[in-house]
């Protein structure tokens, strides 16, 4: 790769005094909050390193490598590939349509080789990506024009309806809900936000009846009235909440989660893995657990605030927002407020790709604070 | 942001502090499985604690059908390839899951082979629901021999179910558990609250397929008590042998306590059969036989007694004065009352009979002369002074209490005076008259004791004595009983007697006793001139009963027997000798003198 002076402001910094500038405190916290994760997922085993915590930690281990080498490239590189890595990743979506293999009844995973991956966890990042080198040269006022509104629309809703076909309704969700925040924050007027609103609210019917698979429609039927099925489809959301609930003040203590233990919890590595932190730690150790994913997302928004770039704000704020997506729609869903649907904890739940993604995320968010005074002109694309 | 973790932390406070004792008892259910354990049946010992009725192993297979993935026809197919299910009993699960809680254990097979028990449990990980279990399950080592006495266990039927909910203590989940046996008939009936214990309960800790981890806590329950017979085993075994071909009833009895020490009725069944579950087929060969094996004939079979109501009359017409034993009447072969002719079983009469003579040659008219003189109502209280027309109240359901006629219940049933004849057609234990195996063995016990002693069949509960007192004497004099009892050693022991065939010729053991024939036909006008048909001649269901009723020894008497062969009188009814087979084995093995095996050993328990 040749690194060459795009604009005026352009400076090389040396390696070191990057690594220096890193929030090393933001590192620890992201650490903190896998550890829970390594814990819930030792205990979910029964006590045991094997089948997911060691994995999960060698993933945790080369994810922050990856964190760290990602904040230390300059942003206006990530900026120059936006558009190409959201080409691959939308590829990839498109391949695992045609010849995807089919895992826990969803075409969700393409095999690489020795790899197993979900190329809808590498659009989320590229989605944010190219959405910010997108909205980077639009000022507030051309954000709302319909015609420009056009192209930032199509790469949110094309990705979104071929994941939908997978089917992941969840992830669909997250993928339009985050683009349309993200278009929000970059200065769509709420005239835009409200008729849409308005629209989605007229299209969910026809969306129940047209668009969502019978297991779907299951899940938001169950989760409506969970003990109409409490051996069948609302298992997961009646035993999720007995495990938390059972939790109480101070939980049962490491290990002594009978929910978990006993197996009563299906998915309990994955998508539920809240309820066995909730189980073992109570609500003492859930209340930490947010806790520190407010810290987290505090700091997402501070890195943000503080970036000079535009493109940088709306990176920064575009996976802190993709972040704090993933804690409200898995929280909400593993304590029954919302219906199932396959979105991970993120950073905790039991996932390669997934954490990767989340690593790869906040390994650019750390670049955008790396590289908070570079500035970047409106008109500029980047450099590779 | 801050409101949506608001919400997050305000459902958590909801979940985990405000409904987190809620949530704890549903976890607790989710991990903790109660299952009950079905209390060990009492055993049923005879007088020297041999075990007529225990339990042995059982491996068994349950299904709960709540813990089944894909529901319980899924898993009867599975279970299917592992072990054999015919359709009846598929049906029958099916049906049951349908009428019961889905957490309520099903028995899908009993009895099973070790080896199928050993292939299903290789396979348990795959049968979600399915519950592998050694139970334990009522035995009856000497199946047909004791099937009337002992009776059976059969699962509980649902109006069972719900009398029993009423008798149990609040806390005995006894009816609730799988497969649970009952006693249907006998013994196992009559003590069933006291047989069947208590239920116990192992709490296990289980995953979410039903699969246990470890067993928290255990409550063996309490078995049930042991019930001691005064049977002895191996006369009852005697008798049966002797029986078992014919359709008969045979008792044998303790003179002096009125202990029952064999109760025999052929043919029987095995008691194991209904354990079990019986088939249709096996079912309908015991209801449509002939031979009746599930009527306990030995209670609940009334026959004529026939002669063997010779001795009621004796006794009863020497207590009221009418005869002394050398009052003599004679025999032309028939009575005239009236215009109407009584017969005597032999065709050229006996001549002048006394007492004596005419029990020993059984002379039907000596009795008709006999009862003219004391009238169907002494005859009435007589009988009843010796056991007839009412329940001996032996511990065993279904007994039936005979009959003895009178004037009153004459009147009132038929709208009829009291006819003269019919009082000599009672005198030789015909027509209206009525009583069972049971009640003439008691008959032959007070005649040989002149005690009023009624037979029982249970000593004790447990280690606690049935309490009993020491039976009245009878209130005849000693005279009339003298008399009687010669009456009966002249029929047994004196050439020309009707019993004299069957005599004990040891003197030491001989039997005093009297022979019966009961008539089931009339024998018309007709076969009196061409000749009385004999029963060898006729179908088998018109044969005459035959009876016998005897006690031995003749000195110091300590057994009394009755048998009754039904149709079985033909050539010298050569089945009523079963009678001086047991009083003879009764003796020799000294039943009575060998010291019995309950569990209280006191000289008022033996009584």
């Amino acid at each position: 790769m040749t690194v060459r002076p795009y604009d005026a402001t352009y400076r090389a910094v040396p390696l070191t005094h990057k690594l220096a500038d890193i929030q090393w405190t933001l590192v620890v916290l992201i650490a903190l909050i896998a550890s829970f994760g390594f814990a819930a997922l030792y205990s979910a085993a029964g006590g045991g390193m094997s089948p997911w915590a060691t994995p999960q930690i060698v993933r945790f281990g080369v994810g922050l490598v990856l964190l760290l080498t990602i904040a230390c490239v300059d942003l206006r590189v990530w900026m120059g590939i936006a558009y190409p890595a959201y080409a691959v990743a939308f590829l990839l979506l498109v391949a695992v349509e045609i010849s995807g293999r089919v895992g826990l009844g969803a075409q969700r995973w393409l095999e690489l080789g020795p790899l197993a991956l979900q190329p809808s966890e590498p659009m989320k990042i590229t989605l944010i990506l190219a959405l910010s080198r997108f909205l980077h040269g639009l000022g507030p006022d051309d954000v709302s024009r319909p015609l420009r509104l056009f192209a930032p629309l199509l790469m949110i809703l094309a990705p979104a309806v071929l994941v939908l076909m997978q089917p992941n309704l969840g992830t669909a969700t997250l993928l339009v809900v985050g683009g349309a925040l993200l278009l929000f924050l970059a200065g769509l007027s709420w005239h835009w936000i409200a008729s849409t609103g308005v629209a989605i609210a007229i299209a969910i019917p026809s969306a129940w009846q047209f668009l969502l698979h019978d297991y779907q429609k299951q899940r938001v039927l169950t989760f409506l009235n969970p003990d109409t099925d409490a051996l069948g489809a609302g298992w997961n959301i009646t035993q999720a909440k007995i495990a938390l609930g059972s939790g109480g003040f101070l939980g049962k203590g490491f290990l002594m989660g009978t929910q978990s233990r006993l197996n009563f919890l299906p998915e309990k590595q994955t998508d539920f893995i809240l309820a066995i932190i909730g189980e073992e730690f109570g609500f003492l150790g859930l209340m930490l657990l947010l806790g520190m994913f407010v810290a987290v997302i505090w700091s997402g928004v501070r890195i943000s605030l503080a970036a000079r770039s535009h493109f940088g704000r709306l990176l920064a704020m575009g996976v802190t927002l993709n972040f704090f997506l993933y804690i409200m729609i898995n929280g909400l869903m593993v304590m029954g407020l919302i219906p199932v649907v396959g979105i991970p904890m993120p950073l905790v739940s039991y996932g390669g790709t997934a954490m990767m993604t989340v690593m790869i995320g906040f390994g650019l968010l750390m670049c955008v604070h790396v590289h908070r005074q570079v500035t970047v002109p409106s008109h500029s694309s980047g450099m590779i | 942001m801050t409101a949506v973790f608001g919400v997050l932390a305000g459902r958590l406070y909801q979940l985990q502090i405000e409904n987190g004792e809620l949530y704890r008892n549903q976890a607790e259910d989710n991990r903790i499985n109660q299952r009950l354990l079905a209390p060990l049946r009492g055993r049923i010992l005879d007088r020297f604690g041999v075990a007529l009725a225990g339990n042995r192993r059982n491996y068994r297979v349950l299904i709960v059908p709540e813990q089944t993935r894909g529901g319980v026809e899924v898993t009867l197919d599975a279970l299917a390839s592992i072990i054999p299910i015919d359709a009846r009993t598929r049906a029958k699960v099916l049906k049951d899951a349908a009428a019961n809680r889905s957490f309520v254990p099903l028995v899908v097979a009993e009895n099973l082979s070790w080896e199928d028990f050993a292939r299903l449990n290789l396979d348990l990980p795959y049968l979600p629901g399915v519950q592998p279990e050694v139970g334990d399950t009522r035995d009856y080592p000497y199946t047909e021999e004791l099937s009337h006495v002992l009776g059976y266990v059969a699962p509980v039927s649902p109006d069972e179910k719900i009398s029993m909910a009423e008798t149990l203590a609040p806390d005995d989940p006894l009816s609730d558990v799988p497969g649970l046996r009952v006693g249907k008939r006998g013994i196992e009936r009559t003590y069933e609250a006291a047989i069947r214990g208590r239920a116990g309960a192992s709490r296990v800790e289980v995953n979410a397929y039903g699969r246990i981890i470890r067993e928290l806590e255990r409550d063996q329950g309490t078995p049930g008590t042991d019930v001691h017979l005064t049977i002895d085993r191996e006369l009852q075994s005697l008798v049966h042998e002797k029986l078992k071909n014919d359709s008969a009833a045979c008792a044998v009895m303790d003179v002096d306590s009125g202990d029952v020490l064999a109760l025999v009725s052929t043919p029987g069944f095995d008691p194991n059969a209904f354990n079990v579950g019986l088939s249709p087929e096996q079912w309908g060969d015991l209801t449509n036989s002939d031979y009746k094996p599930l009527i306990n004939k030995v209670l609940s079979g009334a026959y004529p007694p026939g002669s063997t109501f010779k001795m009621v009359v004796a006794l009863a017409a020497l207590d009221a004065g009418v005869i002394t034993t050398e009052t003599t009447f004679s025999c032309t072969g028939a009575f005239r009352l009236g215009t109407h002719d009584f017969h005597c079983w032999k065709r050229g009469g006996h001549g002048t009979m006394n007492l004596r003579l005419g029990m020993k040659n059984s002379c039907d008219c000596y009795f008709y002369q006999v009862a003219l003189k004391l009238g169907i109502d002494a005859l009435q209280a007589g009988a009843r002074r010796l056991g007839l027309g009412q329940a001996t109240g032996i511990e065993i359901p279904g007994e039936r209490s005979g009959f003895i006629p009178d004037r009153y219940w004459k009147q009132a049933t038929f709208k009829e005076p009291w006819q003269i004849g019919e009082t000599l057609v009672a005198s030789i234990g015909q027509g209206y008259v009525l009583a069972t195996p049971l009640q003439l063995c008691t008959l032959a016990a007070r005649i040989a004791s002149g005690r009023q002693v009624s037979p029982r069949i249970v000593h004790s509960l447990g280690a606690q004595v049935v309490p009993r007192s020491v039976p009245e004497p009878i209130g005849f004099s000693a005279q009339a009983l003298a008399a009687v009892r010669e009456g009966m050693n002249a029929v047994t022991n004196e050439p020309g007697g009707t019993g004299y065939w069957w005599r004990i010729p040891d003197k030491q053991y001989a039997m005093a006793g009297k022979t019966g024939t009961a008539q089931v036909r009339v024998i018309t006008r007709q076969e009196r001139v061409t000749g009385v048909r004999t029963n060898e001649s006729l179908p088998w269901a018109l044969r005459d009963h035959a009876l016998f009723v005897a006690y031995a020894p003749i000195n110091k008497p300590r057994y009394a027997c009755s048998v009754v062969i039904e149709h079985g009188a033909v050539a010298a009814h050569p089945n009523v000798q079963v009678a001086r087979d047991a009083l003879l084995f009764a003796q020799q093995r000294d039943i009575l003198g060998r010291a019995p095996n309950y569990p209280i050993k006191s000289a008022a328990a033996l009584l």
